[in-house]
């Protein structure tokens, strides 16, 4: 288990709504959750998850943290927006389904492998390097995220969608050797540890 | 001087060699001729799309935008900025929305920005590109411009997520929005209005990691689009671009299906429409050629 998971159990014991309300982006928003479940039946991907948004937010109130946090369900979200333009309270839903994501990430809990998660990780690492996406490093990133020789299965059988991208002059081989980027790559890069620290501290302010 | 100047923010997709970049193209042929100037926003940086959440959590990704924000007001000072992309277009607004209604995380955004030299006054709006077309410009104008009309194409107006949900345009239904459409007309092709899922979501992100499930969605959108009798799909959204085009023979192979549809961009109709060639309006940039836009721009 790690650490701040630790530090977390202890210091919310049995209020799972309260953890959420500090630590989840647009948490406070939880207890707001009237039941009407609109905004299960508005998700595109709804039949895939386990525990969609409306029995997330009663679970959260039922301080059922273990079941949420090491749930698969966010990890669905599209960013579609259609729960949010739909809830009649108005629920930041996606953010919050974002927040838990995230939430779960920073605590260790993600299932082993969850593809949405490793595909956030290796698309922020790569926009993290240069300060703009990579988009041909992103593709073989993904393709060889489960080791080498998935990497060449995935590469072969995405091979004409790529020749076809780049006949399209839709994706550059000079972007291996290089690519774009920003000029302040250093600024950016000192701008964003600055902004992780301050979201740490304020975690941890009330140890 | 150019009739409407704004500040650019093309995003990552929309550079060069990049998988948009056929919307970069054909937007700098449509502003040309809508007498439009876009002054890209100086060394900007990715949003960090809707799918950086995860790794990039509430601050440092609102911090990303934040920084795009400062440096146009620092180098396209008074100008609005203006974005292709509905993602960059969402985040940065929602980055500046966020920053403006809660006061401790602007403040801890000024922090981070100073790193880096910045100072941000958040007093900047920011419009899609749709808007600029839809508000500043107006239908009337696009139209009144047209040189050779549509004539013969019936096209299905995706409108996607992200370009139509939180925000949307103004005045626009979230479930039906019919902008698009009335863009269709009014480069002389014809809309499909009542076409039923304009507003599905293609996966977005998630058509990376977890193909499957998005191409099940994405066969919907096109099949539809077969059933209304349409030529080909224009969207305002590069990922819905891209997803909806360029998956057609994965899902061909898996569902047995003949998908040979075109999906264009509404910059590319206008293009073609007010007379550009089939280079300027970026046609090469399709995986599944706009035969009937070609045939149009080549007369």
């Amino acid at each position: 288990m790690s650490d701040l998971n630790k530090r977390m159990i202890e210091k919310y014991r049995n209020d799972f709504l309260k953890e959420v309300e500090a630590n989840v982006e647009e948490g406070e928003w939880v207890k707001m959750c009237m039941q009407c479940g609109v905004c299960s039946g508005s998700c595109p991907l709804g039949k895939h998850w386990a525990h969609p948004p409306q029995e997330i937010f009663m679970m959260i109130r039922a301080g059922k943290r273990e079941e949420v946090l090491t749930s698969d369900s966010m990890w669905m979200c599209t960013s579609c927006y259609n729960c949010i333009v739909r809830c009649p309270r108005e629920l930041p839903i996606t953010h919050i389904m974002h927040g838990l994501a995230t939430y779960s990430k920073k605590l260790g809990l993600v299932p082993k492998g969850q593809p949405t998660a490793t595909f956030a990780e290796i698309f922020w690492n790569n926009m993290m390097k240069k300060g703009r996406v990579n988009e041909l490093k992103l593709g073989l990133s993904l393709y060889f995220k489960d080791g080498f020789g998935q990497g060449i299965k995935n590469a072969m059988a995405n091979q004409k969608l790529g020749m076809a991208m780049m006949k399209a002059k839709r994706m550059s081989p000079a972007e291996f050797f290089g690519g774009h980027g920003i000029k302040d790559t250093t600024g950016l890069q000192k701008m964003i540890k600055k902004a992780q620290e301050l979201e740490e501290a304020r975690m941890k302010k009330f140890d | 001087m150019a009739k409407y100047t704004y500040s650019y923010y093309p995003g990552c997709s929309s550079q060069k060699g990049a998988s948009s970049s056929n919307l970069m193209k054909s937007v700098q042929t449509m502003c040309e001729e809508l007498d439009v100037e876009l002054n890209e926003i100086p060394d900007w940086n990715c949003c960090s799309a809707s799918i950086g959440y995860a790794s990039g959590s509430e601050l440092p990704r609102i911090t990303l935008s934040a920084r795009n924000i400062a440096l146009s007001e620092q180098h396209n000072a008074g100008q609005t900025i203006v974005a292709t992309c509905a993602a960059c277009w969402l985040a940065t607004r929602e980055a500046a929305e966020r920053l403006e209604h809660d006061p401790q995380l602007k403040a801890e955004a000024d922090q981070a920005l100073a790193e880096a030299g910045l100072k941000l006054e958040n007093k900047t709006p920011i419009k899609h590109m749709a808007e600029v077309l839809v508000e500043d410009i107006g239908f009337d104008n696009i139209q009144a411009g047209v040189k050779k009309p549509l004539e013969g194409i019936k096209i299905a107006g995706y409108v996607g997520c992200q370009t139509n949900r939180p925000f949307g345009i103004h005045g626009e239904s979230f479930e039906n929005p019919v902008y698009l459409d009335k863009m269709i007309e009014a480069v002389g092709a014809e809309s499909i209005p009542t076409y039923e899922k304009k507003v599905q979501c293609c996966g977005g992100a998630l058509a990376f990691s977890e193909p499957e499930k998005s191409q099940e969605m994405i066969k919907g959108i096109i099949e539809a689009a077969y059933d209304n009798g349409a030529d080909m799909i224009a969207t305002p959204c590069p990922l819905c671009q891209a997803n909806v085009e360029i998956y057609q023979d994965q899902i061909n192979e898996k569902y047995n299906t003949k998908f040979n549809m075109p999906v264009v961009y509404y910059s590319q109709l206008i293009s073609v429409a007010y007379g550009r060639s089939a280079s300027d309006a970026a046609l090469d940039g399709q995986l599944i050629p706009a035969k009937k836009l070609e045939e149009i721009a080549k007369k």
